[in-house]
């Protein structure tokens, strides 16, 4: 006798899903900008700060790929040295907002009632500012540098991880192990830390990523606009401020900079769009 | 859409705004050390200090000091500038109109880029089209806003001569052609945000079932793209366009600052590093009760073009 | 005898998905008399949406629909985009199982005639206000002229079913496709729809496929069913031959899952298994894996669908062990 063979007991196979090429092309974009963040003196050949004048406002050349500045500085070896501190400005504007946001998200959806309330009507507050203008304000009373540049972006950039997190925690609440949990006798605390959070965290996550480049470009807004970063720092916002006056004669002092900072912030919002798409709950 | 729904969001601003009004003065009132010694600067002896307290007020509680900020303010005084000598609320009507023109100009230029892209890649999606669009916009999206603002300034401004690089103009035809660079600058930053979400709700439309439905009733595809999809990506423009104010007008900062535009971003800028308090506060308040009614705007209008949004 | 409106032969349509291609109609061969009221019954996943929506040719690319439909001496698969809008929508409507996706929420119920007049009858401004005012009156929508404004969420479920007939109905057509129209209505609702339709049919001597997963639908309302499993007709009878005794083991599980089905008051059964998978069958008969009646000869190859008694049609193996049923549709009916 034949054996029963039921097609519709067999599942599809379901097709691979391998990464997509624009998240790998991210990925070892990263790869290069925390090698060059690590490492700048394996890259660069000149130091970021030291003036040569035999070699100012030299144009690309095979000594000077990306030409030289008006005190000679390499801009090559500035735009790799850059990348450490661009580097440090996407971690240090998103991970604190990304910390006490999502904590906090957390932590209100879960106890809803006035603590969300209270929450919910400081994070109306902060949205009417531009986040520009506000974090400007702050920088201006606490004073132009990179410290209080995080400070002030810490302040205002909780409120999306807040909003992730609390909407997640809140469906997850609903979903059936948190309510077993609580039929185990489990404590809240355990409830939220270990059952909620890990899973609700991962749209914060994702964001996260998009944050990164957002972050890099008001870190160098700011340092163009003279209150972030401060010269001769090799910040790359600040390197685009200091060429912008030799633009007719000298593009290149501006030019690279500037296409190292876009190159950053492509590189983290590919790697967000990939991690959007691998993290997706699949259907 | 009633009259009585217009109401009950304007008077939702009131306490919201009293709210912008205290993290303002406590803002203010941050200022690491005495203030007026700051502002003074070399010439501040105590006698000057503490004549110049008793006249601003900061020599009472600070209860005392926010009711006179807010009694102030309502009646229309933000204080006058300490490097200008003008009132702020002038400052505010001489710079405004500027700021004004420039992001509406850019709102206009980038919708008008943003909206037919988004179109066409929602239509071709996945496609070669599709990629094109939305890998030269996901690089928009990383372009810093000043850095596309000083290569357009030198580009089309001072090596082509094509634009002039700065100022205002005296007529409506001038400031269209004296702000052009600057607001395609912001047009392009804006564009960028729109298309990807614009494209995606556009492909939702398409695949809705009332798209079929007009196709099986034999509509033309002409009339279906304007009547049943182009509509629905109007709504979807407008809301993204109001989330989107705070974006623009921290853009039509950075711009005005690179394309020496006398408008209200500029004077915050400057009013920072000439840390002129009284206007920076002024500012701040102007931004916030901009974005407010922005966003009460957006909803009204959301509120006309969609016939659900009148439920909620 | 008269000619049949619409000539299927041969209809397959195959939908690219990232596990495969689906095959979701295989081969389909039916004719559709004027006049007559025919069901297209099955599971979900059986295919039956998918070839009502491809006699119109819905279906977009890169779903792929080959064979033909002959309506009026043309293949409507292969017409050009013009001619094919004359017949979709005019000669030929659709509705849809859902009034509340497939209604554009953001034009009114008015409008949404209105476009379907100005298309199809030419009829602008007044003309069609009245008109459209009329359909609405038509289908049993109280005070019409005022919900002409009115937009779709500001009707109830049942009274959006009877816009969206009045929409379809607009252009007067020869032919009514309707998808589901009552599965998403509450049972006495539902029964109004279908006794609208079946006066609608009356007064407007239309023709009619009723696409449902629900015999006691077809038992109320059709003259005629096909049966579909699997993207093919597996039996085509008319509804009193079927409900007395079906010449297919699929049609009889279908039967006997039935409430008041049979001579004899019995426990439900329902038919074990779920539908077979498009991307990959089994050679032999599609309902082989559920069948009760299966034996090897099933396996062999793919029963092809025969006339096996005057107007009756099935693609079962073993067609002439099956017991009759002895039912009507009267029982069935909702």
């Amino acid at each position: 006798m034949t054996t029963m063979h039921s097609p519709a007991l067999e599942v599809a196979p379901r097709p691979r899903r391998w990464p997509k090429p624009t998240l790998l092309i991210g990925l070892v974009l990263l790869l290069v900008l925390i090698f060059a963040a690590l490492f700048p003196q394996a890259l660069a050949r000149y130091s970021p700060t030291d003036f040569d004048y035999q070699a100012i406002l030299k144009g690309p050349s095979a000594a000077h790929p990306f030409g030289t500045d008006n005190f000679g500085r390499d801009i090559l070896s500035r735009v790799i040295h850059g990348t450490r501190i661009d580097m440090q400005i996407a971690i240090f504007t998103t991970l604190f907002p990304f910390i006490f946001g999502t904590l906090l998200g957390a932590l209100t959806g879960y106890l809803g009632r006035w603590s969300d309330a209270v929450v919910g009507r400081i994070a109306d507050l902060v949205v009417v500012f531009p986040f520009l203008v506000l974090v400007i304000a702050i920088v201006a009373v606490l004073g132009p540098g990179l410290m209080n540049m995080y400070i002030a972006v810490s302040a205002v950039g909780w409120v999306s991880y807040w909003r992730l997190t609390r909407a997640e925690v809140m469906n997850q609440k609903k979903a059936e192990y948190a309510q077993a949990g609580r039929v185990l006798g489990y404590s809240p605390s355990r409830i939220l830390l270990r059952h909620l959070l890990p899973n609700a965290v991962t749209p914060a996550i994702v964001y996260l990523m998009t944050d990164m480049s957002l972050g890099i470009l008001l870190g160098a807004s700011l340092g163009y606009l003279g209150l972030g970063a401060q010269p001769p720092t090799p910040e790359w916002g600040v390197m685009v401020a200091d060429g912008k006056n030799f633009m007719a004669t000298a593009w290149w002092i501006s030019t690279f900079p500037g296409l190292a900072l876009t190159l950053a912030g492509v590189t983290f919002s590919l790697i967000g769009d990939g991690l959007a798409d691998a993290l997706r709950p699949r259907a | 859409m009633h009259t009585s729904y217009v109401l009950r969001r304007l008077l939702q601003i009131i306490p919201l705004f009293l709210a912008v009004m205290v993290l303002v003065f406590t803002l203010v009132h941050l200022i690491p050390g005495d203030p007026v010694s700051t502002l003074l600067g070399d010439r501040a002896t105590p006698d000057i200090v503490a004549r110049a307290n008793k006249e601003l007020g900061l020599d009472k509680p600070l209860l005392v000091q926010f009711g006179l900020f807010v009694n102030q303010l309502l009646h229309g005084n933000l204080g006058e500038s300490i490097n200008l000598k003008i009132p702020v609320l002038r400052l505010i009507g001489e710079r405004l109109p500027v700021t004004l023109f420039l992001t509406v100009y850019a709102a206009v230029l980038g919708v008008a880029m943003a909206v037919p892209l988004a179109m066409l890649a929602a239509v071709r999606r996945n496609t070669w089209v599709d990629a094109v669009i939305r890998a030269v916009f996901q690089v928009g999206l990383s372009l810093p806003v000043f850095y596309v603002a000083l290569q357009l300034l030198t580009l089309l401004g001072a090596r082509l001569g094509w634009f002039p690089i700065g100022g205002y103009g005296e007529n409506f035809g001038e400031h269209l052609f004296h702000l052009f660079l600057p607001a395609l600058t912001l047009g392009l930053n804006l564009a960028a945000i729109l298309v990807r979400t614009l494209r995606n709700s556009i492909i939702e439309v398409l695949t809705a079932e009332y798209v079929d439905f007009a196709r099986a009733k034999g509509l033309r595809g002409s009339v279906i793209m304007t009547r049943h999809v182009l509509r629905n990506a109007l709504i979807a423009t407008v809301t993204l366009l109001g989330l989107n104010i705070g974006a623009l007008i921290g853009g039509a900062v950075i711009t005005e600052t690179v394309f020496a535009i006398p408008g209200v971003g500029r004077l915050m800028v400057d009013a920072i590093f000439g840390r002129d308090y009284p206007v920076i506060q002024g500012l701040t308040l102007m931004f916030a009760l901009i974005v407010s009614l922005v966003f009460l705007a957006t909803d009204l209008i959301h509120a006309r073009l969609d016939p659900r949004a009148e439920l909620s | 005898m008269t000619a049949p409106l619409l000539k299927v032969r041969d209809l397959n349509v195959r939908i690219p998905t990232p596990g495969g291609v689906l095959h979701a109609v295989r081969g389909v061969n039916f004719d559709l008399m004027p006049g007559e009221m025919l069901g297209l019954v099955g599971e979900s996943g059986s295919g039956k949406s998918v070839t009502l929506r491809s006699l119109i040719r819905l279906h977009r690319p890169p779903i792929q629909m080959t064979g033909t439909v002959e309506y009026g001496g043309k293949n409507l698969l292969d017409s050009s985009e013009s001619k094919l809008r004359d017949v979709r929508g005019g000669r030929i409507s659709m509705i849809f199982q859902e009034p509340m996706s497939a209604l554009n929420p953001v034009l009114t119920v008015g409008e949404q005639i209105g476009e379907n007049l100005r298309e199809h009858k030419g009829l602008r401004g007044k003309a069609a206000q009245d008109r459209a005012a009329e359909l609405l009156d038509l289908t049993g929508i109280p005070s019409p002229r005022a919900r002409l404004a009115d937009y779709p969420h500001q009707f109830s479920g049942g009274m959006r079913q009877r816009a969206m007939i009045a929409i379809a109905l607009a252009s007067e057509p020869q032919l009514l496709l309707a998808d589901e129209p009552t599965t998403a209505l509450d049972v006495t609702i539902q029964d109004q729809i279908l006794r609208l339709l079946l006066r609608l049919r009356e007064e407007m001597h239309m023709s009619v496929i009723l696409v449902t997963h629900d015999l006691g639908v077809v038992a109320q309302t059709c003259d005629r069913v096909a049966v579909m499993y699997g993207g093919r007709l597996v039996e085509t009878a008319g509804v009193n031959d079927l409900f007395h005794a079906p010449k297919h083991a699929y049609t009889l599980g279908l039967m006997r899952s039935l409430p008041g089905a049979g001579e004899h008051r019995r426990p439900l059964q329902p038919i074990p298994g779920g539908p077979p998978d498009l991307r990959s069958l089994p050679p032999g008969c599609p309902f082989a894996p559920r069948c009760e009646y299966v034996t090897d000869d099933c396996r062999v190859g793919e029963p092809p669908l025969l006339e096996v008694a005057p107007g009756r049609f099935s693609a079962c193996v073993h067609y002439s062990e099956l017991p009759a049923l002895k039912s009507t549709p009267e029982e069935v009916g909702v």
